[in-house]
């Protein structure tokens, strides 16, 4: 891939964050819901300590894998006709668009998940296992998996009459290799064993995503328009 | 930003948009029939007809966004529905019905960014604000400016560049009498440069104000 087209999609990725910045949904209005439900279970449930802290990673990865697709897919909802087609005539090579957005929502996403583990340490009494900062490339890796298949399913779903809840129904269960992964690399860590095999797992994921979307980007553009 | 037609040498006497018999359905229902278009390099050419004729249907087609379903045609030399289309995308400049700017980002960052993606400098955005009349409203967001302003602004992104083919579809919609000379100036260096124009409007005399020959569209035929 050419000079051009990280250029290319790093004014796309910066365009988004600056749109994100502005606005502030993710963190304004998304994160504080995000922890708001990770609240429900410990109010629900009046469950003993111990189980609350098993539910914790569940409840974690669940509400970052719901919340994330709040975030991934909001970009693409947020586009207009009249955008789409000015950029194209830019000349914008549609992959550059797809992996500049990707990584706008995908550093996005890693902020609020990051964020994110702070109310399930507190109303989980949830204690981190040793070597928790091996979750951090988890994270990342999560993170760029949900961005990518957001914007994949966003981009797939423009135009359809029933996209808003065509796209998280496309994206949940095709996130299932990403959310799977992270998950059981904290078991893994929790175990005391090696979380290599996982963050493979992560990273096979992404790179297909990656390969799909980069792939699929001009037909997507072509209807999109 | 370079393509294959934007090296063509300007004497070139090509036609830029060449439509034959061109038809159009979208979801079943017959739009655009048997439309016949020719534009040359220096021409300038409006579309007059009631809303619901087709006139945007067939900015869409020329613009490259609609691939015809009947009949022929070729943009910038290139036939449409060919997989090179997308490269010759980059020498046509289109102003729709809608503004294409980000209401989160100020005008100033909305043109810049048409024109780093162009491959030119960023203060190729501030300079064409400048000469649309929002030089002091570089810094203003476009989700706190009036349509004019966004009107201007979505017209001064067609300056950043120099497109072969201008496509403009109602474009002095929204604009006040001191923002026509915009209009005018932008087809005027746009048929100076051996490009051409397409503009379509209810208004048949508005057009005829602006370019060369104007025809008229009826139930998504030219006549």
């Amino acid at each position: 891939m050419s000079s051009g087209f990280w250029r290319s999609a790093s004014l796309v990725a910066l365009r988004d964050l600056r749109v994100e910045l502005r606005s502030g949904e993710a963190l304004t209005v998304v994160f504080p819901f995000a922890v708001v439900a990770s609240w429900i279970a410990p109010l629900a449930t009046s469950a003993s300590p111990l189980l609350l802290r098993d539910l914790a990673a569940p409840v974690y990865w669940l509400i970052t894998l719901l919340f994330g697709m709040m975030i991934v897919l909001r970009q693409t909802a947020l586009e207009t006709r009249a955008q789409r087609r000015a950029l194209a005539l830019t000349g914008l090579d549609p992959a550059a668009r797809f992996a500049g957005r990707s990584a706008a929502s995908g550093l996005v996403l890693t902020a609020v998940a990051g964020i994110l583990i702070l109310p399930v340490i507190i109303f989980y009494d949830y204690r981190p296992p040793s070597g928790a900062l091996l979750m951090a490339p988890v994270i990342i890796l999560a993170a760029a998996g949900l961005a990518m298949l957001g914007t994949l399913a966003g981009d797939v779903t423009i135009g359809l009459r029933g996209r808003t809840s065509l796209a998280p129904m496309l994206m949940a269960p095709l996130a299932v290799p990403l959310v799977m992964g992270a998950a059981q690399s904290l078991e893994s860590l929790v175990a005391g064993n090696s979380i290599i095999t996982w963050i493979l797992v992560l990273v096979i994921a992404d790179l297909g995503l990656a390969a799909s979307g980069v792939m699929s980007a001009r037909a997507l553009e072509e209807i999109a328009l | 930003m370079s393509h294959p037609w934007s090296n063509r040498p300007p004497s070139s006497n090509l036609p830029l948009v060449d439509l034959v018999d061109l038809s159009v359905s979208l979801g079943g229902t017959p739009v655009l029939s048997g439309c016949r278009l020719t534009l040359r390099p220096g021409e300038s050419l409006g579309v007059a007809g009631p809303n619901g004729a087709g006139k945007s249907t067939l900015m869409s087609v020329v613009a490259t966004f609609i691939t015809p379903t009947g009949g022929s045609g070729a943009v910038l030399g290139t036939p449409l529905g060919s997989p090179r289309i997308p490269a010759v995308r980059a020498g046509i400049g289109w102003s729709g019905h809608l503004p294409a700017l980000y209401p989160d980002l100020t005008l100033g960052e909305n043109l810049a960014l048409a024109a780093r993606l162009g491959g030119l400098p960023a203060s190729r955005g501030r300079l064409v604000l400048e000469q649309v009349g929002l030089g002091g409203a570089v810094g203003i967001r476009a989700e706190r400016c009036s349509n004019g302003m966004l009107r201007r602004a979505d017209l001064a992104r067609l300056l950043i560049g120099s497109p072969r083919l201008v496509l403009l579809d109602e474009p002095d919609a929204g604009l006040d009498q001191e923002a026509a000379p915009i209009i005018d100036h932008l087809i005027s260096r746009t048929v100076r440069r051996d490009g051409a124009v397409l503009c379509v409007s209810h208004d048949a005399v508005k057009l005829s104000g602006w370019v060369d020959r104007v025809v008229e569209m009826r139930d998504g035929r030219l006549l």
